[in-house]
């Protein structure tokens, strides 16, 4: 299972001279198996270098989304894949109480927001709503479930042969628990996080920023490492970067935070071309 | 693939909610089972929920030995909570207890059940107060 990083900013793309090297793009993360089976998780800017980077468009490709936050989806129209006709590309995304997922998305598929209408797209698009029981793509097989952060959101399990990605990008586990983490059956993302060979996690501050920003619907890197240590993940990817955040100031909080708490387990940058290999447990990566 | 044992967030959330409320609440889960009371319940109930832990709907719906305003016992399907649960659907009433600290208080219970997203039934919800000292 190969996972390469597409965009990890969060919030807003965030492109200039000082996010050169994590890159300035929002959420997208490519999955592909050994049999060449391609999952997008989440659409954001960063989805647009990945289509640039297909050889050729293959038969299927499965986009799950985490939640319709513009940060999520921005980059849906600009993935060539969905303007390819006979290309089946299944669209996997949280409904809302009140409107399915057909209805979310084609707020942002439509004018103004966008000159192409969601039904007007020329590829074999099929849209599916989770949570729902485990998806079998290919060699993968994909679990979600809701967690805590504002609208509805989900995270991924997707397992393979190889070893289990846990992606849970917009995330706040620690929401209303002053002596987190609390046990695992009451902590958000457990169930998807559990044991998983590579965590990536929201991390978008630093303590005292978060301090001012409970209930936004993230993170703090300590928070984030504190949870990767509760689910026993075997390697942590903090994502979800603040766009104020220059590449300097990333590693040395990175930095800071490893020599101060040790982990026992491999915190790894999560910058944009970064891949990394999954392989009977085992994470390698190119970075 | 099977998820880890994990609550559903609207559940991890009610009862995060209730940690912070200086109302007394009381969460079950769909069968009926106690998951959580908050401080303010411990007032009323006379028990810590440290102490308590989970507890099946046949041992709280008794426990508290539930009666009407004239002392009569009220049956387990006649609490707001056992309602909204069998039910489906939000309920009220004044009622009699007695907390495990032996004192008997007068409240008003108002539950409800706990829908989650796309319909999920996740149990059941509910508040209450005392009415009188």
């Amino acid at each position: 299972m190969r996972v390469t990083i597409w965009g990890s900013r969060g919030s807003i793309a965030a492109p200039g001279p000082e996010t050169l090297r994590y890159g300035g793009n929002t959420a997208c993360v490519s999955v592909t198996g050994a049999d060449a089976t391609l999952l997008v998780l989440d659409a954001g800017t960063g989805i647009r270098r990945l289509g640039a980077s297909l050889s050729r468009i293959p038969p299927r490709i499965d986009v799950m989304l985490t939640h319709l936050h513009l940060d999520h989806i921005l980059g849906l129209g600009f993935f060539p894949p969905l303007r390819t006709p006979g290309c089946a590309v299944h669209v996997w995304g949280p409904a809302s109480a009140t409107l399915d997922l057909p209805a979310r998305l084609g707020r942002y598929l439509s004018p103004p927001l966008f000159p192409v209408f969601l039904r007007d797209l020329e590829c074999d698009l099929t849209l599916h709503e989770v949570p729902c029981p485990p998806i079998r793509v290919g060699e993968f097989t994909i679990g979600a479930d809701l967690i805590c952060h504002p609208d509805p959101t989900v995270g991924y399990r997707v397992a393979s042969p190889d070893g289990v990605l846990a992606y849970l990008t917009d995330h706040e586990p620690a929401l209303g628990v002053p002596d987190f983490p609390a046990s695992p059956e009451w902590t958000s993302g457990y169930a998807i996080a559990a044991n998983a060979d590579l965590l990536i996690h929201d991390a978008q501050y630093d303590d005292a920023e978060y301090a001012v920003r409970q209930g936004w619907g993230h993170s703090s890197l300590q928070h984030a490492l504190a949870f990767a240590q509760l689910a026993k993940a075997r390697h942590l990817v903090p994502f979800h970067l603040d766009p104020a955040h220059a590449d300097d100031e990333l590693d040395r909080r990175l930095r800071r935070l490893i020599d101060d708490r040790r982990p026992d387990f491999a915190v790894m940058a999560g910058y944009e071309g970064r891949e990394f290999v999954v392989s009977q447990g085992t994470v390698t990566t190119n970075g | 693939m099977r998820l880890m044992a994990q609550k559903a967030i609207e559940v991890i959330l009610a009862r995060q909610l209730a940690s912070y409320l200086g109302l007394p609440v009381f969460i079950v889960d769909p069968d009926g089972t106690l998951l959580f009371y908050n401080d303010p319940a411990e007032a009323i109930l006379g028990e810590r929920f440290a102490e308590t832990g989970e507890l099946p709907m046949a041992a709280w719906s008794t426990r508290f030995r539930p009666t009407d305003v004239d002392g009569s016992p009220l049956p387990p399907e006649a609490l707001p909570l056992v309602i909204a649960l069998q039910e489906r659907r939000p309920a009220h009433r004044d009622l009699f207890i007695e907390g495990l600290d032996g004192q008997r208080r007068h409240i008003e219970v108002t539950a409800f059940p706990l829908i989650g997203q796309a319909g999920r039934y996740l149990g059941g919800v509910a508040i209450f107060w005392e009415l009188s000292g």
